[in-house]
């Protein structure tokens, strides 16, 4: 018998949706978070209400890993539908948790791995009194069963259902009834593994806070000071602002009772859009988030704003393309719409977050870019930073005071002497000064349109006027290079080997890159934080000679953007794809790096 | 004297503003166009009810008549957006300052047909805008082809016959609530000044539907409203009818109760009916009004419906006096310990 991994095991359970074992799994994750071990959580879910498979992954990383793990340990097989391809998906020496009120089927048994029953369907039948709160809590029995087995104190569930019914003593009292018959079915019959064994590490997860992204994102928008919000619901992002709606009337009520913003559920994305862009320009922080579908319906508005320099922000959780797709799917393969959106030559300023911490904190420096640049700015979210729970350090209170960029007042236009140029390049950055509607200065307004323009806001169709303002867009976005988040980089491994992470892309490159390392091949790594690409990009590509582009899309849309960046440099860059829809894993970034290498 | 120039030497109005300052940049719509005898009704009566223009804000989409914002109060801020948009623009823009006023200038294409959603869930909600659809049935900018509210069996420039219903507008919007629904004639300066004042001033959406020639793109044969049609049924008309040189504007004055047969400048003749003994408050009189027109082929014209009642957007949305868009970090971002609590009840 092998010595069992110390609180480090990856355990998945595969259910039904709608059968109440999102719960069940919550409590299951929780209780581990709880022990102090470092751990996470990932659900892979369908696109509908009931009755479809779906599959709950907790990971327990002595390490801190908080991406999908490639090798299942254990598998929980409570959906008949997908049973039998659930037992293959456990590795080789990997245990399968089953309920045995009936006998297993034949076909579910592997050589290799350990299956241990519960009876769980049996036992809630015979000890749950009310019948309908015997599938919702036969998910439970199997908690109690995890718990036992791999060393989950009773105590800690307990209080993890104290810490979520607080008020509902009966609802907690049942649910422990359900989970103590798991717990102790395993104890009567002695059942005992050795793939794993979780231990407390007291104070391991203390000072922690557990949030999931689009949470994190809803944080970052109330404390960046959004005011109008315009929203459709859409998968993955709904829950983003519905976390607004919960949360932001605290901070944003006058004293006369009068809210200090809106939040209005639009008709389309259409409106939703153009509401942003309405807002922006009167003076508003503005506001959207949206899905891959929304945002192709966003795009014309997008362009309006790029053109017309409103400020607006988009939050981009992206998922499974095209079309429909996958929407309960992750994807980063909205990329090249964010950055290059809407007809014509645009160019777009996005922010890539790539954990809790910078989903709250990029959200927030969202709104001051937008202002400072005058345009969209795109926070580039995905499923599976935007719905799964994370551990975290806690948000960290806005180090900069709102920047609102060259924007002028009453005093300001007094101050140069009634003069403004709304598309003049005063300064040579690109940027120019803009007004708002509602300033009481003769001089303040101005004429904002979609078509061509010169610098003082007239029409007009003038080649060389038509071509100055473009050309004066890209200046702004060439300024932008030095204002975005720079990257973060990793450099001494002396590999000459550099490997490109963004977004969610980047704990499991992390994860990868340790792996590698192990195996004798140490990288640099530089973090991508924000398009355009910063100066310090360049300086890792000019520095590597091999770059790996982790990115979760089918064209490599990031490795594009690089490789026209650094036309000369082109070939260095070697894009790693995954583009299943499921988070991706250490594992398949080492061997899509390894058969580059022909290793 | 030139029109402007005889303008200006007229009164100032409360705000101790001439008629100069209500105007805009030159029109570079055809002659004769409709919308420009709209724009001139807009400029009196702005000035009429000493509107200030810092106050205002014109919105528009795309086509012949959303270029016509920039036509009107220079000093007034004004954004000619994408097409169909203009009433999510407008919504989006009364949330971050609701106290401005609007006025939203659209055409047929823009509100009937690629703006229905939008245009439909504005009046929903209610914003306060004066939003008028320069209505000619037409699309002008791209050259004559038919719009949502082209009568059925009407001929196109281009040959093509209409096979689809017009959509009512005025209809449409009460239907959907709307506390203000207004119809005049692009030409009848004397309704649509005071109508126009009216919907400037209602708290909540007026949409004045609002009848306006294109001198260019329907002059041809075969349209419902053609030349030859009119003649063949003259003489069972009464109505006075005003036919007018080419290509000057189309004026129309008419007593209330009364038709008004109006030659367009494509042939065309459009029946006017300016609704008298009409209670506008009662939605259901104003369908039926609208309906009774239908029938019997009349453009009814006057204020159809209005209810002072309803809460507009910005109540109903419980905005401060204080606009979104004037409010700063003090007002807008919560505070360090609001950031300290959050996180420890993030701590599990």
């Amino acid at each position: 018998m092998t010595t069992p991994a110390r609180n480090d095991v990856n355990i998945c359970v595969a259910t039904k949706n709608g059968s109440g074992s999102a719960s069940a799994n919550a409590i299951l994750f929780k209780s581990i978070f709880k022990m102090g071990i470092p751990c996470s959580a990932k659900n892979l879910f369908p696109s509908n209400i009931e009755g479809l498979p779906t599959w709950y992954f907790i990971r327990a990383s002595q390490d801190g890993y908080q991406c999908r793990k490639d090798a299942i340990d254990v598998m929980v097989i409570f959906n008949d539908a997908t049973e039998l391809q659930d037992v293959h998906k456990v590795r080789a020496g990997g245990i399968v948790i089953h309920d045995d009120s009936k006998p297993l089927r034949a076909e579910l048994r592997r050589a290799g791995v350990q299956y241990i029953g519960v009876p769980a369907g049996n036992l809630v039948r015979e000890h749950i009194k009310q019948p309908q709160l015997r599938e919702k809590q036969r998910n439970m029995v199997y908690v109690g069963a995890l718990a036992r087995l791999f060393g989950i104190p009773r105590g800690t569930i307990e209080a993890v259902l104290k810490d979520t019914f607080g008020n509902k003593p009966a609802v907690i009292e049942s649910n422990l009834l359900a989970i103590d018959l798991g717990y102790k079915h395993i104890e009567a019959t002695g059942a005992t593994q050795s793939v794993a064994q979780l231990a407390e590490l007291p104070g391991g997860n203390d000072g922690k806070i557990m949030i999931e992204g689009n949470a994190a994102c809803a944080l970052g928008a109330i404390f960046g000071g959004a005011a109008v919000v315009a929203w459709y619901p859409i998968t993955p992002s709904s829950s983003l602002v519905e976390e607004m709606i919960a949360r932001i009337e605290e901070y944003r009520v006058d004293e006369h009772g009068h809210r200090r913003y809106t939040i209005l559920q639009a008709e389309d994305e259409l409106a939703s859009a153009t509401m942003v862009v309405g807002a922006g320009w009167v003076g508003a922080r503005s506001m959207t988030a949206t899905a891959g579908p929304g945002l192709s319906l966003m795009q014309e508005t997008i362009g309006l704003a790029y053109f017309a320099e409103v400020p607006g922000v988009f939050i981009v959780v992206q998922r499974g393309g095209p079309s429909t797709g996958l929407p309960t799917r992750t994807q980063q393969a909205d990329i090249s719409l964010m950055h290059q959106g809407s007809h014509g030559d645009t160019r777009h300023i996005v922010l890539i977050p790539h954990d809790m911490r910078s989903a709250f904190e990029l959200t927030w420096k969202s709104f001051d870019l937008a202002e400072r640049f005058q345009c969209p700015v795109f926070v580039a979210m995905d499923l599976d930073l935007g719905m799964n729970l994370y551990s975290s350090k806690p948000f960290e209170y806005p180090d900069k005071p709102f920047d609102r960029g060259k924007l002028l007042g009453v005093k300001e236009l007094e101050a140069q002497g009634g003069k403004f140029r709304r598309y003049f390049d005063l300064d040579g950055d690109g940027i120019p000064q803009r007004t708002i509607p509602g300033t009481d200065h003769p001089a303040a307004a101005y004429f904002a349109r979609g078509s061509g323009h010169d610098s003082d806001a007239r029409y007009s169709e003038d080649a060389k006027v038509y071509k100055e303002q473009l050309d004066r867009l890209r200046r702004k976005y060439e300024t932008a290079r030095k204002w975005v988040p720079e990257p973060i980089v990793e450099n001494g491994s002396r590999s000459g080997v550099g490997v490109i992470s963004f977004g969610s892309s980047m704990e499991s490159t992390r994860e990868a890159r340790d792996r590698l390392r192990a195996a004798g091949l140490p990288t640099d790594h530089l973090l991508l934080r924000a398009l355009p690409l910063a100066p310090e990009v360049g300086t890792f590509v000019a520095d590597h000679k091999e770059i790996y582009v982790v990115e979760q899309n089918r064209d490599g849309q990031m490795t594009q953007i690089l490789r026209d960046e650094f036309p000369k440099h082109a070939d260095r860059f070697r894009p790693v794809l995954v583009y299943d829809g499921v988070p991706i894993a250490a594992g398949q970034i080492v061997s899509l790096i390894n058969s580059q290498r022909g290793t | 004297m030139s029109e402007l120039a005889r303008q200006t030497q007229e009164a100032a109005n409360r705000l101790n503003l001439t008629k100069k300052d209500y105007v805009g940049a030159e029109s570079t719509l055809c002659r004769g166009c409709g919308h420009d005898a709209i724009t001139a009704s807009i400029i009196q009566a702005c000035f009429d009810i000493s509107l200030d223009p810092k106050r205002v804000i014109k919105l528009s989409g795309i086509g012949c008549s959303s270029k016509t914002t920039n036509y009107f109060m220079n000093q007034s801020f004004g954004f000619n957006s994408v097409h169909g948009r203009m009433a999510a623009l407008a919504v989006g823009a009364q949330l971050a300052n609701h106290t401005l006023v609007p006025i939203g200038v659209s055409g047929d294409g823009d509100t009937a047909s690629i703006g229905l959603g939008n245009f439909g869930h504005m009046i929903r909600r209610n914003i306060r805008i004066c939003y008028i659809c320069e209505n000619n049935g037409v699309y002008g900018l791209t050259k004559g082809q038919f719009s949502a509210t082209a009568d059925r069996g009407t001929r196109a420039k281009k040959g093509w016959i209409n096979p689809w219903d017009a959509i009512d507008l005025a209809a449409f919007a009460i239907t959907l609530g709307a506390t203000f629904v207004a119809r005049s004639f692009s030409g009848d300066r004397k309704q649509l000044a005071p109508l126009l004042e009216a919907a400037l001033q209602h708290k909540g959406t007026a949409v004045l539907d609002v009848l306006s020639p294109c001198v260019t793109f329907n002059d041809h044969e075969g349209s419902t409203k053609s030349l030859k049609s009119i003649r063949a049924n003259r003489d069972a008309l009464n109505e006075v009818e005003f036919m007018l040189p080419e290509p000057t504007d189309i004026h129309v004055d008419y007593a209330e109760g009364t038709d008004a047969r109006v030659r367009m400048h494509d042939g065309g003749v459009v029946t006017l009916h300016k609704i008298k003994d009409h209670d506008p408050r009662d939605r259901t009189a104003a369908l039926l009004t609208l309906e009774r027109g239908r029938k019997e082929g009349k453009f009814m014209t006057g204020l159809i419906y209005v209810n002072e009642n309803e809460p507009d957007l910005a109540e109903v949305e419980n905005l401060g006096e204080v606009p979104l868009s004037f409010l700063g970090e003090k007002e807008l971002r919560p505070s360090r310990e609001a950031l300290d609590r959050i996180n420890a009840s993030l701590m599990q």
